[in-house]
């Protein structure tokens, strides 16, 4: 547990969080270990959790049967993966594949969601993040989508 | 000298000594001087070429400013002129004047840390900048060059890159925007590499070239994360004609890109990147 929070404090997500709430955010927090290839989450599953990338390196997919995998983003140590434990109704829209081998610590979507519906505080702050993250992939995903390099 | 300086729009012949592909719409050229003088430049200057029978383009140079025997092109065949210039071969002749233009502050960044940041053929006008670092390594602190491409087939310079990337004294980090999934590098735009480092508000200077959109977003983003407007920089294109500002052709409000630019200071800038008539 020690370990978990000594990393959760130095992590960019979770800076400025107050001691409080970060011992909350601890009690939902494991460490996890996924092999390369391994898929982390697929399209349409529920979407229980989130992972804060320590080491490695994940590609967030999409399926298209007539172009295979198709990676959108990849996503690596400092970043984090899925939001979509957040917002109902709690399915992922991409897969999420490691593309090596990649540690995390995951933080339990369920067991953080009881808390925010009871610290109002915890919930606001995460979403304030979140919509952060959120608003950034949107602004890439626009980028991607202008082609610029190419024109 | 001074027959130069009567004739500002006359062009240095020079002979195409070596001719290559980068990627499929993409090539470098090495040009020999025919007049048998040699051809210094700074990083981030440009020439204006000429191709008889085509027209003239502003390219930047992209070789090495340490070596000045050798002058280097990369081009990307978007329209006309570029197109044709494509279809030439070794031992062709192509017109050269220059070179012209405001280059990057690679003098000035002595002491500082440095990051390059670049996407598409915006590699081609900062690779003398790195060579110029590197080839003065002990001058500068770390140094961290972030790369956009559309898709890996997109991605120029892919050896040097990779020798880059072996070096234990710099860090290089690559994206596209595309990918299949036998590629297992980054995908995303370059902006979402920068979160992974930390920038030195004041001993860092960045260098920014790529479309200008990139470039807005780019320069947003590295302001964010602290690094002071004075300490940032980016090349602008225009299309351009004379390259000597007397034809107006790149005017950008009250500056001419040709001459005041194309590398420009952020701040002296921003006020006009927003704008959409210049
Ligand atoms: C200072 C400077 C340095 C440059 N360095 C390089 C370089 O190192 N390598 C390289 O490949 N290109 C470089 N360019 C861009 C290059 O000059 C243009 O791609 C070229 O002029 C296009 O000419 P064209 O006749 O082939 O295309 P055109 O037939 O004129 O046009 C083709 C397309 O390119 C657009 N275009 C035309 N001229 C420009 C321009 N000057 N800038 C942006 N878009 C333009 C047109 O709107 C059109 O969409 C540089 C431009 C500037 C101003
Ligand atoms: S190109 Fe003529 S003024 Fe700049």
């Amino acid at each position: 547990m020690e370990d978990l929070k000594a990393y959760l404090i130095e992590h960019p997500f979770l800076q400025g969080f107050s001691q409080h709430h970060l011992e909350l955010i601890v009690g939902c927090a494991k460490n996890v270990r996924f092999d390369t290839g391994e898929f982390i989450f697929k399209e349409g599953q529920e979407a229980n959790e989130f992972y804060l990338i320590r080491h490695g390196k994940v590609a967030l997919e999409m399926y298209a049967a007539e172009k295979g995998h198709i990676t959108i983003q990849t996503i690596s140590e400092g970043d984090v993966l899925g939001w979509s434990w957040l917002i109902p109704p709690y399915n992922w829209q991409f897969d999420a594949r490691a593309v090596e081998i990649t540690r995390a610590i995951a933080l339990d979507g369920k067991c953080l969601r009881d808390k925010c519906e009871h610290d109002h505080d915890l919930g606001f702050e995460l979403l304030k993040r979140f919509s952060n993250i959120v608003s950034q992939r949107l602004e890439s995903t626009r980028l991607q989508l202008l082609d610029v390099y190419g024109n | 000298m001074i027959a130069e300086a009567m004739q500002p729009m006359a062009s240095r012949p020079f002979r195409i000594d070596r001719f290559w592909k980068e990627t499929y719409d993409t090539f470098s050229m090495e040009l020999m001087p025919l007049d048998g003088h040699t051809f210094s430049f700074e990083p981030g200057q440009f020439n204006m070429l000429y191709v008889w029978g085509a027209g003239e383009v502003p390219i930047s140079i992209s070789g090495n400013p340490t070596k000045n025997h050798i002058l280097t092109h990369t081009v990307r065949a978007v329209g006309s002129v570029t197109k044709f210039m494509a279809n030439l071969k070794k031992n062709d002749i192509v017109g050269v004047r220059g070179p012209y233009g405001v280059p990057w502050p690679v003098a000035e960044a002595h002491g500082h840390d440095i990051v390059i940041i670049c996407g598409g053929i915006g590699l081609a006008p900062l690779r003398p900048a790195l060579y110029y670092i590197l080839h003065h390594r002990e001058k500068f602190g770390k140094i961290l060059m972030l790369y956009g491409a559309r898709t890996p087939d997109d991605m120029l310079y892919v050896k040097e890159l990779e020798q880059w990337r072996g070096r234990f004294d710099m860090h290089v980090s690559v994206t596209v925007d595309r990918a299949d999934a036998s590629w297992r590098g980054n995908v995303g735009v370059v902006t979402s590499l920068m979160p992974r480092f930390h920038f030195d508000r004041e001993m860092t200077i960045a260098l920014v070239c790529g479309p200008e959109i990139m470039m807005r977003y780019t320069l947003l983003e590295l302001s964010k994360r602290g690094i002071m407007e004075e300490n940032l920089y980016l090349s602008m294109e225009r299309n351009m004609k004379c390259g000597i500002g007397v034809c107006g052709h790149c005017q950008f409000r009250h500056f001419f890109i040709c001459k005041d630019g194309p590398v420009f200071r952020y701040d002296r800038i921003k006020h006009l990147m927003l704008r959409r008539e210049l």
